[in-house]
């Protein structure tokens, strides 16, 4: 099965990044965007029986590599079954 | 006594870390590579150097505080054993759960390669006990992401337990509460984002004054 992780910094973490892309948008005319936050997509290919296993384990992924919990928040998804 | 500077995939200060040891003598320096794992005991420090470990893959320092020797590490650490982060360094200590915080992108997204003054907050600690409080040293910095993050319980337990040792003067990466270098509570781990390895020739001995604290708590000869 494929997974896709979702990292982003957690609220209360300012994205400098993420606010200078959010003002050029709104320079270019865009100006309705607020609060654009960039974060990082991680694909993966697992194998696990069940999607419950699956899950558990990526929770623990994210816990302790893929995402820093002091400053950044995670979701996952299964994409197919 | 012994010094051991650990080289990970990327690092590029190792070499000026072990020169300016040497330099200040007093120090059998011994490189250590990041994928073995030695018996630290007969160790006195252990110093994680700058660069841009694992090409800064994932975070900053997230990919070389899993490898192999960081478990050594951080044993070596929990027993009392003196560890030094500088720069890179610091986001692997930061990384690995031995300090506190994180170390995220500076605030105007520049890397900053300059000297910056640093204030001594606390003369209290192995690594800043010859070193006058609330003097400045003048130290390089050069890092991308630099700019120390933590909660405001977190910092109060920074202030309450001494462990801020090194503000910047004039915060150059937007670091909270103008923080440039932070210890443990037991104060045998120390990170610090400046590089004192770069300042102990002619241009500047201010990264002198930190390695000779160490020296005189450790009872170095020199």
């Amino acid at each position: 099965m494929k997974a896709r992780i979702h990292v982003f910094y957690r609220d209360g973490v300012f994205d400098p990044q993420g606010n200078t892309v959010e003002e050029s948008l709104k320079r270019m005319g865009f100006s309705k965007v607020k609060h654009l936050r960039i974060g990082r997509v991680i694909d993966l290919e697992i194998d696990y029986p069940s999607k419950e296993e699956a899950k558990r384990d990526l929770n623990k992924m994210c816990e302790k590599l893929l995402a820093n919990p002091v400053i950044e928040s995670y979701k996952h998804e299964i994409l197919d079954t | 006594m012994k010094a051991g500077v650990i080289t990970f995939p990327g690092s590029n200060c190792d070499d000026d870390v072990v020169d300016s040891l040497k330099r200040i003598g007093g120090f059998e320096v011994e490189k250590l590579w990041h994928k073995d794992t030695p018996n630290l005991d007969s160790f006195s420090l252990i110093v994680l150097p700058g660069g841009f470990s694992y090409g800064d893959y994932l975070r900053c320092g997230a990919m070389a505080a899993r490898s192999p020797i960081m478990e050594k590490v951080i044993d070596f650490a929990h027993r009392g054993g003196f560890v030094l982060g500088i720069c890179n360094g610091f986001q692997i200590l930061c990384e690995s759960g031995l300090l506190p915080g994180a170390l995220v992108r500076n605030l105007n997204l520049n890397f900053i390669c300059k000297d910056i003054l640093v204030s001594v907050n606390d003369s209290d600690s192995p690594w800043t006990k010859m070193i006058e409080p609330h003097s400045h040293l003048r130290l390089p910095i050069a890092h991308g992401e630099g700019r120390y993050i933590i909660d405001e319980p977190g910092y109060e337990e920074l202030v309450n337990n001494g462990q801020i040792l090194f503000t910047y003067s004039e915060n150059p990466n937007g670091s909270t509460h103008d923080i440039a270098g932070i210890c443990n509570k037991t104060k045998n781990v120390f990170g610090l984002m400046p590089h004192p390895e770069r300042a102990t020739d002619l241009r500047s001995q201010d990264g002198m004054k930190i390695w000779n604290s160490l020296k005189s708590y450790l009872g170095c000869p020199s």
